[in-house]
């Protein structure tokens, strides 16, 4: 699996990350539809909508090989359709649902993304705006989405809107919103530090209809399902990390090696090949914390608090490992094109998106039950 | 059809190769093993055909344990069996001992097509094909960059890339040997379902004895080419070294390939 994976990225997508970073997007359809033709967009999901039925432990083994991509954005594209943005329609939306939107998402037919954060609200996910009210058979949506991943070229969104007043952990849902219904605009794509093969979008509804069997599962349970959903994310995100930073490692091994200064090459210093080491081992700690985090989740149990440990640490050892890197590439390091200074702006993304470091933390916290009490 | 593809697992071309103690072949050890470029390309024609006129295709490789991998590769593309000629007897051959272990196993079956590439990325002869092709008594072609299969299945149409951008076409009757470049198609990625299947697929093993072979007629038994000695050129050896700035070294190097290599 890991073989084939690697042949298609080194075919179909590799040569053309250049080109696509300069585009400022990735053409998604045309890539997922080579990734669903071999099966890769629904590794985890049930064979009845065109999935492999398999467990996680198989969405980790795509994930870490999706981090040999030469980029974060596209990556983090393909991620956010795997393992973001379907996990709550795969486990609570309905047969009919998941017939329109899951099957042909898998085929590669149609590209996804979440919608989850606002211009107002982005970690503090209970303080959303976006609204749908029920009119009839429909749902009409009014509200805004922001950094939608994806949000330039998605056929669909998995949206995250309040469906009632009261209290903000009980009165959401997440719709299947197509995004060629009428009254969504697309801003333009929005100018990013990084990840620039991804296209970002903030998106506009204006009294958009969507039929009320795009609901996923129930009404008022669309916090506690995107909490679910987000263990994915995060865990996606600590695996795809981990590849990306042995990469770094390894190209800046290579690179001081050849690189002379002083009579001798960089990597000879004691403090850079000792530094390296050091880095290795922390890059190795945060894949054995993946690795238990998945087997957590494959076992069924909460791996709420050691998923959101790995995002932690997946965020801070990234930046960690580039910043100390792209020390030892010196001036070639800080120029635009080297790869490293690509790491270093995609990846400080990690800290940010999917639920904050200190998200993380007041998490990680709570499990640990050392948040003081609220009033 | 019933399509036979006879694959080859070679070194990666990316690997570094080291001569083995012994002198007379690589070092093995460490390397990467790979299927040979132009066999993948047979393969994936063989697919093509079978999804278009019907069918099936298997898979033949000769070489040790680590052949298992290229097999399963083959049969994770959608080779529906493989046969891996795996006896210490068959290793070791020439061309022409391993076209005749081939013949054997290929022979014990009914085949409407024998597909493989032009010439292996190692030992590079380019001969098995065309050996094999003797052995069985059947028409063959060679270096083909186009391939249709008339209907009815009796016959093929093939393209040869001749010198000077020409191409050649001629038709032969089925069944027949026909050894593909790189590039004639583009060859699929293994899809994760046929992966998964491949692990049910059957691999058959079968010995010299069980293809009516006696052991001294293949493998290193029944060579007829004997490797002597494998190395790297001395290096610096035919080199020449053009001194001066780039751009006086860049007049004696146009200089020396228009009037000596002739090639500008």
């Amino acid at each position: 699996m890991r073989e084939s994976l690697r042949q298609l990225i080194d075919t179909e997508i590799n040569p053309y990350v250049d080109a696509w970073e300069e585009a400022r997007a990735f053409p998604a359809h045309e890539v997922f539809k080579k990734l669903g033709d071999a099966g890769f967009l629904g590794i985890a999901r049930p064979p009845e909508y065109g999935g492999m039925g398999l467990d996680w432990s198989y969405s980790l083994v795509m994930a870490e090989e999706l981090g040999h991509i030469q980029c974060g954005g596209v990556p983090m594209a393909i991620g956010v359709h795997t393992d973001m943005c379907t996990p709550a329609l795969d486990r609570f939306g309905s047969d009919r649902l998941k017939r329109e939107f899951l099957a042909p998402s898998i085929a590669g037919d149609l590209v996804g993304c979440l919608g989850v954060s606002e211009s107002v609200a982005g970690s503090d996910v209970a303080s959303i705006r976006t609204m749908a009210r029920r009119d009839g058979d429909d749902y009409v949506i009014n509200g805004e989405k922001m950094w939608i991943t994806n949000g330039g070229q998605a056929d669909w969104m998995c949206c995250l809107v309040n469906t009632a007043d009261g209290h903000p952990h009980r009165n959401k849902s997440l719709l299947i919103v197509p995004l060629n219904a009428p009254g969504v605009e697309r801003s333009r794509k929005l100018d990013k530090l990084g990840m620039w093969s991804s296209d970002t979008a903030q998106i506009f509804f204006d009294d958009v209809r969507v039929p009320r069997h795009h609901l996923i599962g129930e009404e008022g349970m669309g916090f506690a399902y995107q909490m679910m959903q987000f263990q994915e994310e995060r865990l996606w995100a600590a695996a795809n990390t981990v590849t990306g930073l042995d990469n770094v490692i390894r190209e800046t091994i290579n690179y001081t090696r050849e690189r002379q200064a002083f009579g001798r090459s960089i990597l000879d210093n004691q403090v850079v090949h000792f530094r390296l080491a050091e880095l290795s081992t922390e890059v190795e700690a945060l894949r054995s914390l993946v690795y238990r985090a998945t087997e957590l989740m494959i076992a069924g149990e909460d791996a709420t608090r050691l998923a959101s440990m790995a995002k932690l640490k997946a965020g801070r050892l990234q930046r960690e490992v580039v910043d100390s890197c792209i020390q030892y590439w010196g001036g070639q390091g800080y120029m635009w094109e080297s790869p490293v200074a690509r790491a270093y702006r995609d990846g400080r993304l990690l800290s940010i998106g999917g639920g904050t470091d200190e998200v993380m933390l007041g998490i990680i916290c709570k499990y640990e039950g050392t948040l003081p009490k609220t009033r | 059809m019933r399509i036979a593809v006879c694959i080859k697992q070679v070194p990666d071309a990316e690997g570094r190769l080291q001569v083995a103690a012994d002198g007379k072949w690589i070092d093995e050890d460490e390397i990467k093993f790979v299927i040979n470029e132009s066999d993948q390309y047979a393969l994936e024609e063989a697919l093509t055909l079978t999804e278009a006129h019907g069918g099936e295709v298997v898979v033949f490789s000769l070489g040790p344990d680590r052949v298992q991998d290229a097999l399963r590769k083959a049969l994770a593309l959608g080779a529906k069996r493989a046969v891996h000629l795996a006896d210490s007897a068959f290793h070791g051959g020439d061309a022409h001992a391993t076209a005749r272990a081939l013949a054997a196993a290929i022979r014990s079956e009914e085949f409407d097509l024998v597909l493989t590439g032009a010439q292996s990325d190692d030992a590079g002869y380019g001969a098995t094909g065309s050996m094999l092709a003797g052995l069985l008594g059947w028409p063959h072609a060679w270096l083909v960059m186009g391939l249709e299969v008339d209907e009815g299945g009796g016959s093929a149409k093939v393209t040869r890339e001749m010198e000077s951008g020409m191409n050649e076409f001629f038709r032969l009757q089925l069944p027949a040997v026909i050894e593909v470049q790189a590039g004639l198609n583009h060859p699929r990625y293994a899809s994760l379902k046929g992966i998964m299947q491949a692990k049910r697929k059957p691999v058959d093993r079968p010995t010299p004895a069980d293809l009516g072979l006696v052991a001294d007629e293949v493998g290193m038994a029944g060579s007829r080419l004997e490797i002597v000695d494998v190395a790297f050129p001395d290096s610096g050896v035919g080199a020449q070294i053009f001194e001066g700035d780039p751009a006086t070294a860049a007049k004696a190097l146009i200089e020396k390939l228009r009037n000596e290599a002739r090639v500008l």
